[in-house]
């Protein structure tokens, strides 16, 4: 622990702090383009020089670390004089183009030329001006702007895993490239925009759309995954603008994966906005609300068999508030898993992401299963790239062969490699049983088949064999697709007592079924009489095959919670109101009730979060996560030899926002079906 | 003056030939097992005792160098040859390769063993093709004999040689970025601390030297420390090659005495200034990055280290470019610029954007398009370079510059003047 001096402040600091990291402890910022807390540290921009005593030369604070005694300056004189050279040496060959600049107004460079940059150029030679690169349909470039920090280079290598982005020349002539004019294909490739100091490559969605100081900030969660990043919604006039990341350690860092930042085109697009019942002739018909209540009213008069499916984006707050219409009407017919994924849903220890997103950091090997990470929850794969990266963790798999960006071993996808497993056999076996934190990931989709909650059971004979579970590590984990999962689960949006699931639902007829934002389901099985009340944000399969249509909010237009894959309470909140007539979920439910004369005890968002605290008090500690007791999960039963597959066609379209979204779609023919493109 | 006795690279003009046969006529490989059975002590004590500094450029103590190598730590340990001699000015290098590559590789042995490394990579210039070939033969050659491979020279010791080729890049002449490059990474420097021998190639403990410090050691540890350390002067012990080109009769490379008089070193073996001594302009006494050196300081100059660092020059390579007074003094040193702004990595932001600043400001002093003030700017770039970046190459641009300012202003001055008057 060295103590040293900084501005004739004292600090003592781990070792291995660098002399930046020391100063930030102590409030000092001081200015850098190149270090990002992230990422390896080149120090080549020289901004962060500062001055220590005894050095001849002033250091990069960034790469030195700090030793016992050192005493630092980094606000003198010699300090200064280093900064504003290094800060005229980069402006001489940076365009003065602010004005059209997207990076305008949170632009590194802007903020630190106020600060040291002359308020004329000596320079009087030619500028230099850089090609443009094309980097897909996300990541714009205007790389005569480019300073050459590296960050992107760095983030492409250590952090994305696809080492597209290089240097090319030497000095004067050195240009940030894409190698061999490729895409950077990496389903983390927004944030190159984040790390990227000046204007180089900012959002090609966002392209002259606003200006930071016009944006308000609103906290919220994501939900095109189960993992519930971190996100801050900026809204300019109503609507959104742009997405950005918001720091969680615990969940997706500084970084958020390009589905959660670029969808937003898509929560303008095929929205329901009004009403709608179908009418005699068959027709979906614009109405009121009272007349929609009405509709559903009526049919409620007559049916017995009613059934609810929670769809992959619905919230607690709206489940929880549905559940207990549905109990009103003593219906246990309730389920939120569209395509009817088999496991235990009646043990927490079986079905949650246990180890934690941040606990994967830990582990010495990972065996994934059924699983591809990289599409099915973009920022977990980032955690276990980080830990591969850093740690050199082993990382194998059995299920289908994945493009992931680490190297993994593969095993193969024969469920006889899962019964040899459980046996203490196979060849994976003895560098489980030799890890001392090994970790699993079962992939919850891959157990969309009949003999899943037996697989879910061999899984389980599996982390006991190996003793993946131990009193103070729980390297056990499911990995879910859906935002709703593990709400659904926590307040029991499901079958119980004897109710239908839904595949029982779709068989058994239902006189009454009521769709909360379910797009999924596979609605040729549906029966022809069956009432479908379709309740969501967007026009989609759902509401085709609607009687009704509720209108409702999406997830950028409610105060919601939404507990991800981890069982992670969070909340996340109203951005921009709802569009057209459309009323947040919850409150529809309960203006039904009242309606249907099954008025729920609650008469505001906080009334509804108290009863939802009373019944479950997980949603006392938002933002926690409470471990769970390990126990037998899955039924054992006979497993068939078809392998497993993960429930995904494409990451860009995986749910009715994004299906709307232009720039998903984009991205789809950038990245997915570039190679039809060539052959056509 | 060197005696005869007293030279070490006796085929340095390449009048035998190179093979292993003739270079054992010559003493090379003798008894060499013996010297690495002194143990390693020995040898880094005996190369301290003879004050042997760095030929690349540097002139760090090279014993002092070696014992930084973490003892007995069991760990992998390299030795990396720095054969990319780039420096213009400079060709000492090129001629040990093709004449006396057996010095080179019995001094890695030798060093090697000395440093507990097992492996050594020779990092070659990529435009010495011939010398390449030249070296690899040698190196088969001394395979062949068991002079190195397993248990080499009998000595116990494993030890295996590889000639990496460069891709021709200046900048790989860093120590830093040679590791880099050899590596399969672009040649950039790294940031020190951690110092190669620390965290070096494959970030194991390694030791860069440069080919003139590794071939010397065979006959330094032959002779003994103390023979060494008894030529020249004290703290510029020993001999050196010389390069001597530009306006002489005679360009040459040869050996001689540390801290003999310049004028001597020309006078004798370069056949003189051509047009006299009194028709000199300057001398770039170490190699291009050096400050030249005016005529009027060059009387009673030594060639050695301190003598040249109180001229505000340097040894650097001992690479002596001679400019009698037909030199255009400003445009040789723009081409220098020129070759600064070209060579750097880009990878600091001061280098990278300040190298082609002052090339381009050069440029238009050679024709006098500038103003009087320029001159002052151009100082204040160059101070604005040197000391703020990872490596010495910023530094190594501007010194040529910063030397011209002080010692031809009224040159520069007088141009900027005539072209006003020209133009007007």
């Amino acid at each position: 622990m060295p103590k040293l001096t900084i501005d004739g402040m004292e600090v003592e600091v781990e070792n291995g702090t660098s002399v930046l990291q020391a100063a930030e402890q102590l409030g000092i910022e001081i200015p850098r383009f190149c270090y990002h807390d992230k990422l390896s540290v080149p120090a080549n921009c020289r901004m962060c020089l500062v001055e220590v005593e005894g050095a001849p030369k002033p250091m990069a604070s960034c790469a030195m670390s700090c030793a016992p005694d050192m005493v630092v300056h980094t606000g003198s004189e010699k300090v200064h004089k280093a900064r504003k050279a290094v800060m005229e040496f980069l402006l001489i060959n940076h365009p003065l183009d602010c004005p059209i600049c997207d990076q305008g107004g949170e632009c590194d460079l802007q903020d630190q030329s106020v600060a040291y940059g002359y308020d004329s150029s000596r320079y009087d030679e030619p500028k230099r001006a850089v090609k443009d690169k094309d980097l897909g349909p996300l990541v714009k470039t205007v790389m005569t702007r480019c300073i050459h920090c590296t960050r992107c280079v760095r983030f492409s290598d250590e952090i994305a895993g696809v080492p597209v982005m290089g240097l090319l020349q030497r000095g004067e002539d050195t240009e940030i490239s894409n190698c061999l004019g490729e895409t950077v294909n990496s389903e983390m490739s927004g944030n190159l925009v984040d790390i990227c100091p000046v204007g180089a490559l900012t959002a090609k969605p966002y392209e002259f759309n606003a200006r930071p100081w016009e944006l308000s900030q609103t906290d919220a969660i994501d939900v095109m995954d189960a993992v519930g990043s971190n996100i801050s919604l900026c809204t300019r006039s109503g609507a959104i603008i742009r997405i950005q990341p918001r720091m969680n350690e615990d969940i997706n860092e500084v970084w958020i994966a390009d589905k959660t930042r670029y969808i937003y085109d898509g929560l303008k697009k095929n929205r329901l906005d009004k009403s709608y019942v179908r009418n005699a002739k068959g027709k979906l018909e614009a109405v009121n609300w009272e007349d929609a209540f009405e509709a559903i009213s009526n049919k409620f008069k007559t049916s017995e068999k009613i059934g609810a499916i929670a769809g992959d984006m619905a919230d607690v707050e709206s489940m929880f508030a549905l559940k207990g219409l549905m109990n009103e009407f003593e219906s246990n017919n309730l389920d939120y898993r569209q395509r009817g994924e088999n496991y235990d849903i009646s043990n927490p220890a079986g079905y949650r992401f246990n180890t934690t997103i941040a606990g994967l950091e830990e582990s010495d090997l990972i065996l994934l299963i059924g699983t591809n990470p990289r599409i099915e929850a973009a920022m977990v794969n980032s955690r276990i790239r980080k830990t591969v990266f850093n740690n050199g963790t082993k990382v194998a798999l059995i299920g289908e062969k994945a493009d992931l960006n680490y190297d993994y071993d593969y095993l193969g996808n024969e469920l006889s490699l899962l019964e040899e497993l459980a046996s203490g056999k196979g060849s994976i076996a003895k560098q489980l049983k030799a890890a001392e934190k090994p970790v699993i990931i079962l992939g919850a989709s891959a157990l969309n088949r009949k003999d899943g909650s037996a697989i879910h059971n061999l899984v389980y004979k599996i982390a006991e064999k190996f003793k993946i579970v131990t009193k103070d590590w729980n390297g056990f984990n499911m990995l879910h697709q859906n935002a709703s999962t593990m709400g659904a689960l926590e307040i029991g949006f499901t079958p119980s007592k004897k109710g239908l699931d839904t595949a029982g639902m779709l068989k058994a007829n239902m006189d009454i079924l009521y769709l909360l934002g379910a797009d999924d389901l596979d609605f040729s099985k549906l029966d022809k009489d069956t009432f479908v009340i379709y309740q969501g944000s967007h026009g989609g399969e759902g509401a085709k095959h609607a009687d009704v249509i509720l209108p409702a909010s999406a997830y950028t237009e409610k105060h919601a919670i939404y507990m991800n894959l981890e069982a992670r309470p969070q909340t996340s909140r109203q951005a921009v109101f709802p569009v057209g007539e459309a009323k947040a979920d919850w409150k529809i439910i309960r203006a039904l009730s009242e309606y249907l004369d099954k008025k729920l005890p609650y008469d505001d968002l906080l009334e509804l979060r108290d009863s939802l605290r009373k019944t479950s008090e997980v949603f006392d500690n938002i933002g926690e996560v409470i471990p769970v007791e390990w126990s037998e999960f899955g039924k054992t039963g006979k497993i068939n030899k078809t392998g497993l597959s993960v429930d995904i066609d494409n990451y860009y379209q995986t749910n009715i926002i994004a299906r709307s979204s232009d720039t998903m779609s984009e991205c789809v023919d950038a990245f997915i079906n570039k190679d039809d493109k060539k052959v056509a | 003056m060197l005696e005869d006795k007293d030279r070490i690279y006796t085929n340095i003009y390449g009048f035998e030939t190179a093979d292993l046969s003739a270079a054992k006529k010559r003493g090379d490989w003798k008894d060499t097992a013996k010297l690495i059975k002194k143990g390693r002590d020995w040898i880094i004590d005996e190369m301290k005792k003879s004050g042997l500094r760095g030929r690349g450029g540097a002139g760090f103590p090279t014993g002092l160098k070696w014992s930084f190598m973490p003892k007995d730590d069991g760990k992998q340990h390299y030795l990396v040859i720095n054969a990319d001699e780039s420096e213009p000015g400079t060709c000492k290098d090129r001629d040990i390769l093709r004449h006396e590559p057996h010095k080179l590789i019995e001094g890695a042995l030798i060093a090697a063993y000395a440093m507990a490394a097992d492996a050594c990579y020779i990092y070659i210039r990529g435009e010495f093709y011939n010398e390449a070939v030249a070296l690899q033969a040698a190196i088969d050659e001394a395979y062949e004999e068991g002079l190195i491979g397993k248990n080499a020279c009998k000595s116990g010791w494993d030890f295996d040689v590889y000639l990496h080729r460069g891709a021709g890049a200046y900048i790989c002449g860093e120590e830093t970025a040679l590791l880099e490059s050899l590596e399969g990474n672009r040649g950039m420097p790294r940031n020190k601390p951690p110092f190669p021998a620390m965290a070096g190639l494959y970030a194991a403990p390694t030791t860069v030297n440069n080919v003139e410090s590794i071939s010397v050691v065979p006959t330094i540890l032959r002779r003994g420390g103390d023979w060494f350390a008894n030529l020249g002067r004290e703290n510029n012990a020993g001999t050196k090659l010389f390069c001597i080109s530009g306006h002489v009769n005679n360009p040459c490379n040869v050996e001689e005495e540390m801290g003999i008089p310049i004028k001597e070193l020309i006078d004798t073996h370069a056949g003189g200034v051509i047009g006299g001594w009194d028709n000199l302009l300057g001398i770039i006494p170490g190699g291009s990055s050096c400050p030249i050196v005016p005529a009027c300081d060059c009387d009673d100059l030594l060639m050695d280290f301190d003598s040249l660092k109180a001229v505000n020059s340097g040894l650097g390579t001992a690479g002596l470019i001679v400019m009698n007074k037909s030199t255009d003094i400003i445009y040789a040193i723009t081409r220098l610029s020129k070759f600064y702004w070209h060579e750097s990595c880009g990878q600091c932001t001061p280098c990278r954007e300040g190298t082609g600043w002052i090339y381009r400001i050069m440029e238009r002093m050679v024709t006098g398009d500038a103003n009087i003030d320029e001159i002052d700017q151009l100082l204040d770039i160059c101070s604005q370079m040197e000391g703020n970046t990872i490596c010495a190459l910023a530094d190594a641009a501007v010194w040529p510059i910063q030397g011209l300012v002080r010692h031809f202003r009224d040159e520069m001055e007088t141009r900027i003047l005539e072209y006003r008057q020209r133009v007007a």
